[in-house]
């Protein structure tokens, strides 16, 4: 398959999509931010004025082609701008997340070697110099907030503001050098290079060209017949190569709107105020917007909490079928009608999602509950399987086809097959090129076909041609019997409970399996307070007999469910813990997309695993812990160990073989 | 005349302080025979952060109440900007350029965040009730600009995501906040905070004294506090006055408070014989 296939005319690059944005779209809206309490708006003309007077004050800084330029700050109209200013000037942008700690930045920055950093605030800018103490590549700071910033040296320091009336007053002297390099762009330039969050070993840095990303926008947007009137909400971080994909790649290549929020607190109402058509949110979003739901429900009147349960139950029952345009009867057409009108239309105002027409959600499993609740509410809730080095899509969902166990077919322009050990395999036009400067693992990944390995095991089913993903191929391992440890699917199905936010599973090897559980405090928490629980910390509250008592239950039900499984029947959890503090990116045990990082939990939490084999009752421990300006602490706890009754699996022997 | 004034001076940060913005001199308070300040003076420069510290009962918010205006002082005068303060009622201290905070916050419980910080520029409006009331004209086009003022003041005190939400449901240290903001919204010359920390925690803290060094810095607002944790007075003050017992005991720099001897005791209790 050919995918070096030719560009639609010259539409190579950012820049080039830019300047059609401008042609075809001139007076639409391009991006809107709330600022002091007012939407600001920027049409495509507008648009393309800002970032060209940013790019003549880059080139006029000294910006040279192929030079790297870290952006690192919260999704802002004049972030996404400078990533297409500093193509423009043939250098290559580099997101960076911005709640990562210096030393983490430290280590990103030197490896791409940055110039220049564009930061969003005093935050970031403190971040940076703090790193310049052991890297001295970096030439000149740029910044977006003047916040606090007064009294720094700003001898390589600049305001972005600055920059732009320096590129205005100057473009005389760079328009000419500024078009040579835009015109030199074609599909083979770098678009953007994106920091893998790692969930083993250093972060790697993924290129992706200008191929990669404008073919597969334009195949994700066809597949979703996306227009310049979609409307779209960017909060999600800069640096995940999904916020690249929907807020530049099919945003450049629809001509639609990216609206910006005010701050990050704001994001709901700000959601609710945009309306989005087009949304997109990981499962952890979804979980905790439909546990303020139920949380605010509970503490209703009686009226309106019967109206919500009766309709609810009329919307689970019909609004998938509905939703996917299968037949239902006339009577549970017109129950679902005034269901919209008291409880469906208002509830989906309240949560911004009046207008959304297409819904994504990836990066993990999202619950069967939470799934079909958006879906029985009439939102066309899609989810999608991807990841940085594809340019996000591998398999998709279309319409009609939705469920909450598969990921969908395969992504137009994608190929997929499953190699013999499980593993998933594909190769598309988003395709990454390489990984920066490490060859090894660009040729572990991707063989001389262009095949790359994903790491996930899974099958496609046959009936359907939809595929399923099981876990991660190398945390699927064996128990000492020999049956299948597959410690993910386990913990998606505790996680659906509100009251569990994160749970890892132990058990690989050994004879039984046991977990770690990380309370939900929001829903913990509104739960004491009814039941008159008081507790003075996380701690307490997750230490909590009655807390214990319930999670236990939750622990059975899940086994009850794994037994059903004959593949997996042998990782029901026979003992678990609560764990004294929430499983934090601060301190490496997650990523920072919030997956588990396995190896560094059992290393960290030794003492609770050996506890939790050796029979003891309770387990005394130390922890230290990450405040968010990079200090560190320790907690100490006494945690219970709680027993759970599994059920028999009798069947074990048989499936194992 | 100006027999106290030390004259500008330069903080150890580096900052330019300027003249003298406000004197007090020899201030006594009764109230009946109880004598609440006893012959207090000192001065408060441009553009410092100025603490008054002591142990309870010392007469710290008697001193606030009487530089806002609420207590009239029975003996000494008040200078500001220059002028020797004739008695004023406190809405004309407020026009003044002085605002304030309470220890025990002061807001409209049942209101929206907005309209707290909007009743901050009450003194500002200058439409009469009737007009502001049919929202017309002069007074539509005057509410647009406060409320620029007062977005500017939610920006920067990082409170958007409360901006509608009723005062009375915010959690304690964001009411203090917002108790900053309504104070800002007067865009005040000085600007005393009456207990700013109080019963706040850890991170609250941090991120009161964070707001209050920004706002003098911003701005170049004047600062008067009263605050009882006392490596908040240190590291935020530039200068710092102590009381005890109605009298002044000590006056200067945190490093020259902290080893005053007389200061000391005070706080930490000597044997009488």
């Amino acid at each position: 398959m050919a995918f070096d296939s030719p560009p639609v005319g010259d539409l190579q690059s950012m820049p080039a999509l830019l300047a059609r944005n401008v042609r075809k779209f001139g007076a639409r809206p391009a991006y809107r931010e709330k600022e002091f309490g007012i939407w600001q708006s920027w049409t495509w003309i507008e648009t393309a004025e800002e970032i060209r007077a940013m790019a003549l004050g880059l080139l006029a800084l000294g910006l040279e082609r192929g030079d790297h330029v870290a952006v690192i700050g919260r999704n802002r109209p004049a972030h996404y701008w400078s990533m297409v200013a500093v193509q423009m000037c043939g250098a290559v942008p580099v997101p960076l997340y911005q709640d990562a700690v210096a030393e983490e930045m430290a280590y990103v920055l030197d490896h791409c070697g940055a110039r220049f950093v564009i930061c969003g605030d005093q935050e970031q800018v403190d971040k940076v110099i703090e790193v310049q103490e052991h890297i001295h590549h970096i030439d000149q700071v740029i910044y977006t907030d003047k916040r606090g910033m007064r009294k720094y040296d700003h001898g390589h320091l600049n305001w972005l503001h600055d920059i732009q009336a320096e590129g205005r007053a100057g473009h005389t002297r760079f328009d000419e050098e500024l078009d040579r390099r835009i015109a030199e762009l074609d599909y083979d330039s770098t678009c953007v290079m994106l920091y893998t969050s790692g969930t083993t070993g250093k972060p790697k840095g993924v290129v992706l060209s200008n191929r990669n990303i404008i073919e597969t926008s334009k195949n994700s947007a066809t597949f979703d017949h996306l227009k310049e009137r979609e409307e779209i909400l960017a909060y999600l971080p800069m640096a995940w190569v999904g916020d690249f994909i929907f807020s530049m790649g099919q945003a450049f290549w629809s001509g639609f709107c990216v609206n910006c929020p005010e701050s990050p607190d704001t994001m709901m109402t700000d959601l609710r105020e945009i309306g989005p058509t087009y949304y997109f949110a990981p499962p952890r979003i979804f979980e905790t917007q439909l546990t303020s739901v139920m949380i605010r429900m509970e503490d209703a009147g009686k009226f309106k909490k019967r109206l919500f349960d009766k309709y609810m139950a009329v919307a689970r029952r019909v609004g998938p079928a509905i939703l996917d345009g299968k037949p239902v009867s006339g009577m549970d057409k017109f129950r679902y009608w005034l269901g919209n009108i008291f409880v469906y239309g208002p509830l989906k105002n309240t949560l911004g999602f009046s207008r959304v027409r297409v819904g994504y959600t990836a990066g993990e499993a999202i619950g069967p509950e939470i799934f079909d609740f958006y879906r029985s509410l009439g939102i066309n809730l899609k989810q999608l399987y991807g990841q940085t080095e594809a340019s996000v899509f591998i398999t998709q969902q279309p319409d009609g086809q939705v469920r909450s166990d598969t990921v969908g077919v395969p992504s137009p322009g994608v190929e997929v097959k499953i190699g013999d050990n499980g593993e998933v395999f594909y190769r598309s036009p988003g395709t990454f090129e390489e990984y920066y400067k490490n060859p090894d693992s660009t040729a572990d990944t991707k063989d001389a076909e262009g095949w790359v390995a994903t790491g996930d095991a899974g099958f496609f089913e046959e009936d359907t041609g939809h595929l399923r993903i099981i876990d991660r191929a190398k945390d699927v391992g064996k128990m000492a019997d020999g049956s299948m440890f597959a410690p993910k699917y386990v913990e998606n199905k505790l996680k659906f409970y509100p009251d569990i936010l994160e749970a890892v599973v132990l058990g690989n090897g050994r004879d039984r399996c046991t977990a770690f559980i990380n309370i939900d405090l929001t829903a913990v928490g509104n739960w004491a307070e009814r039941n008159n629980i008081a507790y003075a910390s996380y701690q307490e509250l997750a230490g909590h007999p009655r807390v214990l008592d319930t999670i236990r239950s939750h622990v059975e039900e899940v086994n009850k469910s794994v037994a059903l499984d004959p593949m997996l029947s042998g990782c029901q959890i026979h003992r678990f813990l609560v764990l004294h503090k929430e499983l934090d990116a601060d301190d490496g045990e997650l990523t920072r997309t919030r997956k588990v990082r396995r190896n560094i939990i059992a290393e960290k939490y030794d003492d609770l695993i050996a506890a939790l084999y050796d029979g003891s009752e309770t387990v005394s421990t130390e922890t230290e812990v990450t405040y968010e300006d990079g200090r560190k602490g320790s907690i100490k706890a006494t945690l219970t160990l709680v027993d759970a009754v599994v059920q028999p699996v009798a069947d074990k022997r048989m499936a194992a073989e | 005349m100006n027999d106290m004034s030390q004259g500008n001076y330069t903080t150890a940060d580096g900052r330019k302080i300027g003249s003298v913005l406000m004197e007090m001199k020899n201030i006594t308070l009764r109230f009946g025979g109880v004598v609440a300040i006893k012959d207090i003076s000192f001065d408060i420069h441009e553009g410092e952060i100025r603490a008054i510290i002591g142990p309870n009962g010392a007469g710290k918010s008697s001193m606030l109440n009487v530089i806002s205006g609420f207590y009239v002082p029975s003996e000494g005068e008040v200078w500001f900007r220059g002028a020797k303060r004739p008695q004023m009622r406190p809405y004309q201290v407020a026009q003044q350029g002085i605002a304030r905070t309470f220890q025990n916050i002061a807001l409209f419980k049942g209101m929206s965040t907005l309209d707290n910080i909007m009743t901050g520029r009450m003194t500002m409006m200058k439409s009469g009730m009737a007009a502001q009331a049919m929202w017309w004209g002069k007074a539509e086009r005057e509410e647009s600009e406060h409320r620029e003022a007062v977005e500017k003041i939610i920006d920067f005190l990082e409170i958007q995501a409360i901006r509608k939400t009723p005062v009375g449901r915010l959690p304690y240290g964001l009411q203090k906040r917002v108790e900053l903001g309504r104070a800002l919204a007067a865009e005040p010359k000085l600007l005393l905070l009456d207990e700013p920390m109080a019963g706040m925690n850890v991170e609250e803290k941090e991120d009161m004294s964070r707001f209050i060094l920004d706002v003098n810095d911003e701005f170049g607002t004047t600062i008067a506090l009263i605050e009882h944790d006392m490596g908040v007075v240190m590291d935020l003050s530039d200068r710092v006055v102590v009381m005890d017992y109605g009298k002044k005991i000590g006056d200067g720099t945190p490093d020259e408070v902290r080893n005053n001897q007389e200061v000391i005791d005070a706080y930490l209790g000597v044997s009488h014989d």
